[in-house]
């Protein structure tokens, strides 16, 4: 095929792709629309389930957001050429996915018309308010760590674009997990220990997502992947997804530790019924261990096709734990009176169901259509396809 | 003797100051012996709408679990009446519920009404994000329904699960409690009462079935019989745990 009939067919394939994305975007915001227009009482969300599948979809591309930065960090602030290659996709797809995240969070408000009060009205106590400046200053950060990175004017102070972002991303992951870690009277947060494992869960979903959009941009202009990078990217998942897993360990022998924590812990491990399976099948057997076995694998590991399988399975297993941590956290009744067994027409001590319901799911599929929306536009306009010209450095420089 | 001492003009003016010093005396220590009864009465006839609630007064509860009936549910019933809503479903709003408990280790049983606790410290109010949730100088957890964004983090927040969130459109709402579909809402004390001088409709419902199990009044005052009991009866603050001294205090449990 001549160079001619590919760019025609390529760039007929972009559009029909930006057209699908398009359209996953517009159900998106239909279904937003109708749950605005009927009231909460659409979704399966209840005044037991106060956050439902829209928080799960947000919170997952909030997280990713920062988490996929990293990549930008690694080769920025630690100056390895590999992931300098990667830096502007990496850039690129946290402003993409923090703004798919975004939009479904602020979708899912009971009064999303109110946006302009939320960006006029702080309480500085709330680390809500705190997340609204830094996704704020998120967002400018790293479009000028993407300026630095094009314009060969101010290429000189990318480093500096690129330090304070990583700092930044780290507040922005701390401050994510302390929504729940400042719950006091929540059995399954109230937990120091949910910001770190916020950041590093980014960390994980963040490389997880890259390694996926990037394995689908080698193929689409009919590139493979350098074994040797694609082995340091998947050491790396491999290790943060191992981190992942250690940090959750720690979460629930901390829980199992407090004799107050055990029914909470019981419901999670043992008979909380779809959320006991999400955690075991999900988020272990599925998120963490069939990805490890694979990606350590010295075989499966350094194939292309089973880490982007890996990492696929990462991303399911992310969706899983942020599943259990926010519904099954609220699922499970608040201890009012301890020690007593309460009943009440408000459900008081009884376990809370949640039904997702069509118009959220749909809500929530439409913030990854944008993300992915911005990804495909911005990376055809300003050619982010990562460039491995790093062949004339040292082979001493390429470690992970 | 001085008073038979001519009086030249100087010194009359003198006497006049000392009898302006003397009734102004008067007419202040009148005035301190009568002002708390001015302050009582001002309090029990509610305040004028230009004036700000005060932080003297910090309103609040006694519940005595002891007079609270099981299967009365009058304070529900007059709760929703005065606030209007209704209905049990998961999504409906409930500002009040009465709560079943059951000391698991010697099962005694009690029943109470479990509602906004009115902290003085309360999670709501930290974690909204826009001040939507904010209290009054007079100790009163509010809802500002017009910067109330729905994001529900109060809910979330809550200790005693007192909150709830309007799911759908309201019809026939009572012009005194505005509510909206969107918003977050919860016990607000009846403060369209209070601040007229009456109390939550909850506490007169449950003196007219004649339980008396709902004890409203100023727990900063001294004399007032929920600070006298308060102070003499071994009452309990629900997940004191928490630290948050709440307004509403309960007696039996």
């Amino acid at each position: 095929m001549n160079i001619d009939a590919f760019r025609k067919i390529e760039e007929r394939a972009f559009y029909a792709l930006a057209a699908l994305l398009g359209l996953v975007v517009l159900i998106g915001l239909g279904a937003a629309h109708y749950m605005e227009t009927h009231g909460h009482v659409v979704t399966g969300m209840t005044n037991q389930i106060v956050w439902g599948l829209p928080h799960v979809f947000a919170v997952f591309m909030i997280v990713a957001a920062s988490g996929v930065l990293n990549v930008a960090s690694i080769g920025s602030v630690f100056g390895k050429p590999v992931y300098k290659a990667r830096a502007p996709l990496s850039a690129l797809l946290a402003i993409a996915l923090l703004a798919g995240g975004l939009t479904v969070l602020m979708l899912d408000l009971g009064r999303p018309d109110r946006l302009i009060v939320a960006m006029t009205h702080f309480n500085f106590k709330s680390i809500f308010a705190l997340n609204v400046i830094l996704y704020t200053g998120f967002f400018a950060i790293v479009a000028a760590y993407i300026w630095t990175m094009m314009d060969r004017k101010v290429k000189g102070f990318s480093k500096y674009a690129g330090f304070s972002a990583f700092i930044w991303r780290l507040a922005l992951t701390t401050a994510t997990g302390s929504i729940f870690g400042f719950l006091v009277a929540r059995q399954a947060y109230s937990s120091a220990i949910l910001a770190p494992m916020f950041i590093i869960m980014s960390f994980s979903y963040g490389l997880a997502v890259f390694i996926v959009v990037q394995s689908f941009m080698y193929a689409w202009n009919g590139l493979t992947l350098d074994e040797a990078i694609l082995r340091r990217m998947k050491n790396l998942l491999a290790t943060f997804v191992g981190a992942v897993f250690y940090f959750t360990i720690v979460y629930h022998m901390t829980n199992l530790y407090f004799a107050k924590q055990w029914d909470f812990e019981r419901f999670i491990l043992l008979d909380g019924g779809i959320f006991t399976t999400l955690f075991w099948v999900g988020q272990i057997a599925i998120g963490t261990l069939i990805p490890l076995a694979m990606l350590l694998h010295p075989t499966l590991g350094i194939n292309s096709k089973s880490v982007l399988f890996s990492a696929l399975l990462i991303i399911l297993g992310g969706f899983a734990q942020l599943y259990v941590i926010i519904i099954g956290g609220q699922a499970f009744p608040l201890s009012i009176f301890p020690g007593m067994q309460e009943t009440s027409t408000f459900f008081d001590g009884a376990i809370h169901h949640y039904n997702p319901s069509l118009p959220e799911f749909l809500l929530g599929l439409g913030g990854i259509g944008i993300a992915l929306l911005i990804t495909t536009i911005a990376v055809r306009i300003l050619h982010f396809v990562p460039q491995d010209d790093f062949h004339h450095v040292s082979k001493d420089a390429l470690t992970d | 003797m001085s008073n038979n001492v001519d009086k030249t003009p100087d010194s009359k003016s003198h006497d006049s100051s000392r009898r302006q010093f003397i009734g102004y005396g008067a007419a202040a220590m009148a005035g301190l012996a009568i002002a708390p009864g001015i302050t009582l009465f001002d309090l029990a006839h509610g305040r004028a709408p230009e004036e700000a609630a005060s932080s003297k007064v910090r309103w609040g509860m006694l519940i005595d679990s002891g007079k609270c009936a099981t299967g009365c549910n009058d304070c529900v019933s007059a709760c929703g009446k005065e606030n209007g809503f209704s209905g049990s479903r998961e999504t409906d709003s409930q500002w009040i519920r009465k709560v079943e408990i059951k000391d698991l280790r010697n099962g005694q049983s009690h029943s109470l009404p479990m509602m906004c606790q009115h902290c003085e410290h309360p999670p709501c109010v930290d974690v909204c994000p826009t001040g939507a949730s904010f209290k009054r100088a007079d100790g009163i957890v509010l809802v500002d329904r017009h910067i109330c964004i729905g994001c529900r983090y109060c809910m979330m927040a809550c200790p005693y699960k007192a909150r709830s969130f309007v799911h759908e459109e309201l019809q026939d709402q009572n012009p005194d409690v505005p509510r909206g579909k969107g918003c977050v809402e919860a016990c607000t004390l009846c403060v369209h009462r209070v601040d007229r001088g009456g109390q939550p409709a909850c506490a007169d419902a449950c003196s007219a079935a004649g339980h008396n199990a709902i004890l409203f009044g100023d727990l900063n005052d001294p004399n007032s019989e929920i600070s006298k009991r308060v102070a003499t009866l071994a009452t309990t603050q629900v997940r004191g745990d928490l630290g948050l001294n709440v307004g509403v205090r309960y007696q039996g449990i």
